[in-house]
């Protein structure tokens, strides 16, 4: 008798207890659902915006749309200027990407690997460029030059780029060596491999992505870079130097068709950094 | 049998000031397998990574088959590792990683393809050759780091922690499986471990370690039965710690009062009367009295507090009339029916013999 | 001991690359804009000396000071924009979005803007907000305006709008990975307890993201704090920040000391931000 008394008790009390808070979690994640659908449109509408006036036909960046035309890549292309800033842009970036991938790469591992005086101020120097404003690089760097007598030239951008872009490089490289677990270097040591065989065959094919990755990073941010190069470069223009020194003059649309295509050439890069990152992914299950 | 490995008055010492192995001397011979025992930061690790070369001794020296190798970097040591973690390189599939170690022996692709093979045989996963770690299992991937490193044919296979990363069953089945490998492969093995039964099980010696110093080196039923101190003897097995005073002494034996009771222990050396000491007694070697007969062992009496089943056994608590509790641990055979045994809060009688009784220094 | 030498030697060659470019490039740089910052603007351009008039000029010139003031207020601005508009959606993302690729996507879609050149994406704004931008005469164009209004453009929400957008992935990202690192099951422990998801958030999530919080306002601040592509773009008269007046010392004024003598002073602003945020998020992981 008394067990039954309290089944039923029990059940009483479960079917009065209702699954709190339901729809209030219902009208959060509405909430939310609608704010994110905000943000994207704040981030993506301008970009729209920018590629659909590269394609109407008039001058000025106007609703409505007037009419479709493909004009404005069609100056671009006859535009010699453009094409030497697009060369130089493409010299610049190469070059500044291998040189601060020299420079990057023994500096994560030195980081990771080594103990030695002055690691920390070390440390916080290679990735001070992540947070100081480009135009202090730019500046205390033609500083230098003017004081040495050297000439600004590309090349003395390309000094400026690797300096700004080393903290890129060393952050993405030593957050995987730091992933990778230091018995791999052991185990290849103990199993007859001298220093640099162990880093040709064991280190550097588990950096592989990491290092594609930041390449690619470095190549992308140095080829959009404006702060540094606006102090260092001589007679010729870079890319964005050029595009900036053209809005001086105002909102055309042949500036929306080089951004359009420039917003293609991102997205391919995107593509492939996101595909790099899975590969890497994959790889550190395995870990 | 000449020894393979000499470790000579090795210490090591940390930042100047924290010791993490204190004059530790000791040697392997040929074809032994020998763990180091001790739970973490006793200096077991270390020892076997000064003696693979991955850290070098503050001071003492390590000989490796007659050759000075203490400051040998690990490439240049004729010794192998098992990482706790396997270590197998990510990017590699089985094979180039059981290759790996030739190839660095300046061995043509061929031959160590053929050797790669072999060694998989060796381990029992033929098939596994061209997959890549991360499809492997961590039992297969145990094994296949045991191939990697053994292909070698090193003078000393060292093995740190090897099973310690494995699920309960799989450990049981690999040390069995790793023993046998190191009777069929003939390589001196050395492992570290923290696990007890690891260590009774595989080895052929076992060196119990306390604080960066060695607390016994023995075979693991010297270790078991004769422990030299109570540290071994509680980190080996379980035992019943009973203060005690020396009462008298009569050739090999001794007269203590320990429990409430008058205790006869087996011992040697030199005990002098009234000394106040300590004995242990492991609770399997305790029994359950016939009420009422008295053995010709130690008896001691109390009662029972707590009864616990484990499935193989049942260990009981009992409060000695002193006041100190011990525990007895007892198999339960098909015969002896729970109901058999005495039940709790009732007052039992319990015998050990005088050979089963240890005697240790007092607490300090 | 011979092998130890060689081993020593390659590690001399993996630090001596990097040490040696920070010395050149870093350091020695920095080195010479100090000096620089306490030469003295001589026709044609400056002569050597030693006196803290360019600071002077800096800290007590109302021109300089109104600059300082203002690009510090900004910079705030463009750091509480992000993060309230990044806290909710990374939040949002963590904890409440159970698909988990939609989650890699919508997050992606945040960072990918990165990617997408930053003179551009603030060219795009300027181009909206402009008098014969988009939006005005969208807005003509659908009978909400009669005729274009000026109040979008070539001001200080203008600027505060574009530096947001270019800079929100920077809050997003730390906070994003603080609280993906932290275990689901706290607020389940929490509720578990007893606490109710607001005082859960307040009490515990919110505690545990601030390394996240305190990362990206350091990354937003600092990053507006030395912009001048924006103020130039949209920033108009009374927009001009800190690097535009840099910008103008090492141009048309040719005052390079006074020019370098601002650097010095947004970099140790910037130093100190770092060092700030370094110790709070230090503070913070001792906490718990």
């Amino acid at each position: 008798m008394s067990t039954a008394s309290t089944d039923t008790a029990m059940i009483s009390t479960v079917s009065r207890a209702r699954k709190p808070g339901l729809v209030s979690r219902y009208a959060a994640d509405m909430a939310f659902m609608a704010f994110v659908a905000l943000l994207m449109a704040f981030l993506y509408v301008p970009i729209w915006v920018l590629i659909i006036f590269s394609f109407n036909d008039s001058r000025t960046l106007t609703w409505p749309l007037s009419g479709f035309t493909l004009d404005w890549y069609g100056t671009l292309f006859s535009n010699q200027d453009l094409l030497a800033a697009i060369g130089n842009s493409f010299y610049v970036a190469t070059s500044a990407t291998i040189l601060t991938l020299i420079v990057g790469i023994p500096a994560a591992m030195a980081i990771n690997k080594f103990q030695f005086p002055g690691k920390a101020l070390f440390r916080r120097l290679i990735l001070l460029p992540i947070t100081l404003p480009g135009i202090v690089t730019g500046i205390s760097m033609l500083n230098m030059f003017r004081l040495f007598g050297f000439n600004l030239s590309l090349e003395t951008v390309i000094l400026g780029h690797a300096t700004a872009l080393l903290s890129v490089v060393v952050t993405q490289v030593y957050s995987r060596l730091q992933r990778l677990p230091r018995s791999l270097d052991e185990a290849s040591a103990d199993l007859g491999a001298k220093g640099w065989q162990t880093f040709l065959y064991v280190t550097l094919p588990n950096l592989k992505t990491a290092i594609i990755g930041a390449a690619l990073l470095s190549f992308v941010l140095s080829f959009d870079e404006i702060p540094v190069t606006f102090f260092l470069t001589g007679r010729e223009n870079t890319l964005p130097m050029y595009i900036y020194s053209t809005m001086r003059r105002g909102v055309t649309p042949e500036i929306n068709a080089v951004g359009t295509l420039i917003v293609l050439a991102s997205l391919v890069l995107i593509v492939i950094s996101v595909i790099m990152s899975r590969e890497a992914n994959r790889s550190r299950q395995s870990l | 049998m000449a020894s393979i490995i000499e470790l000579n008055d090795i210490r090591k010492v940390y930042g100047g000031v924290i010791v993490g192995v204190d004059h530790v001397s000791m040697s392997v011979e040929d074809g032994e397998f020998v763990t180091l025992l001790g739970p973490s930061g006793c200096g077991k690790s270390t020892l076997l990574r000064m003696i693979g070369g991955f850290e070098q001794p503050t001071a003492g020296q390590i000989v490796l088959a007659g050759r000075d190798v203490t400051y040998e970097p690990p490439h240049k040591r004729d010794v192998n590792m098992v990482f706790q973690d396997y270590a197998l390189f990510p990017h590699m599939t089985v094979g180039e990683n059981i290759s790996y170690g030739l190839r660095m022996m300046g061995l043509p692709r061929s031959e160590t393809r053929s050797k790669a093979v072999e060694a998989l045989d060796l381990v029992g996963l033929p098939e596994k050759i061209d997959q890549k770690p991360h499809e492997l299992s961590g039992g297969q991937r145990q094994r296949i780091a045991l191939a990697r490193a053994i292909v070698r044919n090193p003078k000393v296979l060292l093995l740190d922690e090897p099973l310690s990363a494995l699920d309960a069953n799989l450990r049981e089945q690999m040390q069995v499986e790793l023993k046998h490998m190191h009777e069929k492969v003939g390589i001196t093995f050395i492992m570290v471990t923290h696990d007890q039964t690891e260590a009774l099980v595989m080895s052929d010696r076992v060196i119990v370690m306390e604080k960066g110093r060695v607390a016994q080196d023995g075979t693991p039923a010297e270790l078991y039965d004769h422990p030299e101190t109570p540290y071994v003897a509680n980190f080996i097995g379980t035992t019943n710690f009973l203060p005690a005073r020396v009462l008298s002494r009569d050739g090999g034996s001794v007269v203590v009062e320990a429990g409430g009771t008058r205790i006869i222990a087996e011992v040697g050396g030199a005990l002098p009367e009234g000394e106040h000491i300590r004995i242990g007694i492991r609770p399997e070697k305790l029994h359950f009295a016939e009420s009422g007969a008295s053995g010709p062992g130690n008896t001691l009496e109390g009662r029972i507090e707590e009864q616990i089943y484990y499935g193989l056994g049942m260990r009981t608590v009992v409060r000695l009339a002193e006041g100190s509790t011990v525990l007895v641990d007892g198999l339960l055979p098909e015969a002896v029916a729970r109901t058999t045994l005495p039940e709790i809060g009732s007052n039992v009688r319990l015998s050990i013999a005088p050979h089963n009784v240890r005697v240790f220094a007092a607490e300090n | 001991m011979a092998a130890f030498s060689t081993r020593r030697l390659s590690s001399y060659m993996v630090l001596g690359i990097p040490i040696a470019w920070i010395i050149i490039f870093m350091l020695v740089p920095y080195g010479v804009l100090l000096t620089y910052s306490f030469w003295v603007k001589k026709y044609p351009l400056f002569v050597p000396a030693f006196q803290f008039g360019n600071y002077i000029t800096v800290f007590t010139d109302p021109q300089y000071l109104r600059v300082l003031l203002r690009t510090l207020k900004i910079s705030a601005l463009v750091s509480l924009a992000s993060l309230l508009l990044a806290y909710p959606f990374a939040y949002f993302l963590v904890f409440r979005l159970k698909n988990q690729s939609l989650r890699v996507w919508l997050y992606m879609a945040v960072i990918a803007p990165l990617w997408v050149s930053y003179l551009l994406r603030a060219y795009t704004w300027k181009s909206i907000l402009g008098t014969q931008g988009v939006l005005n005469s969208f807005l003509m164009s659908t009978g909400i305006t009669t005729e274009p209004s000026t109040i979008f453009l070539y001001n200080q929400s203008a600027m505060v709008v574009t530096l947001t957008y270019i800079f929100i992935p920077f809050m997003v990202m730390p906070i994003y990975a603080a609280l993906e690192k932290i275990p689901n099951n706290l607020s389940e422990a929490s509720a578990d307890l007893g606490m109710g998801p607001i005082r859960t958030f307040l009490r515990i999530t919110l505690p545990l993201s601030l390394p996240g919080i305190v990362a990206g306002f350091t990354l937003t601040f600092c990053l507006s704090f030395g912009d001048f592509i924006a103020p130039f773009l949209v920033g108009g008269p009374d927009g001009l920040l800190v690097a535009n007046v840099i910008v103008s010392q090492f141009g048309a004024a040719l005052n390079w000391p006074l020019g370098s003598a601002l650097s010095v002073v947004m970099l140790f602003i910037v130093l100190a931000i770092i060092t700030a945020s370094d110790r709070l998020e230090r503070f913070g992981q001792q906490g718990h």
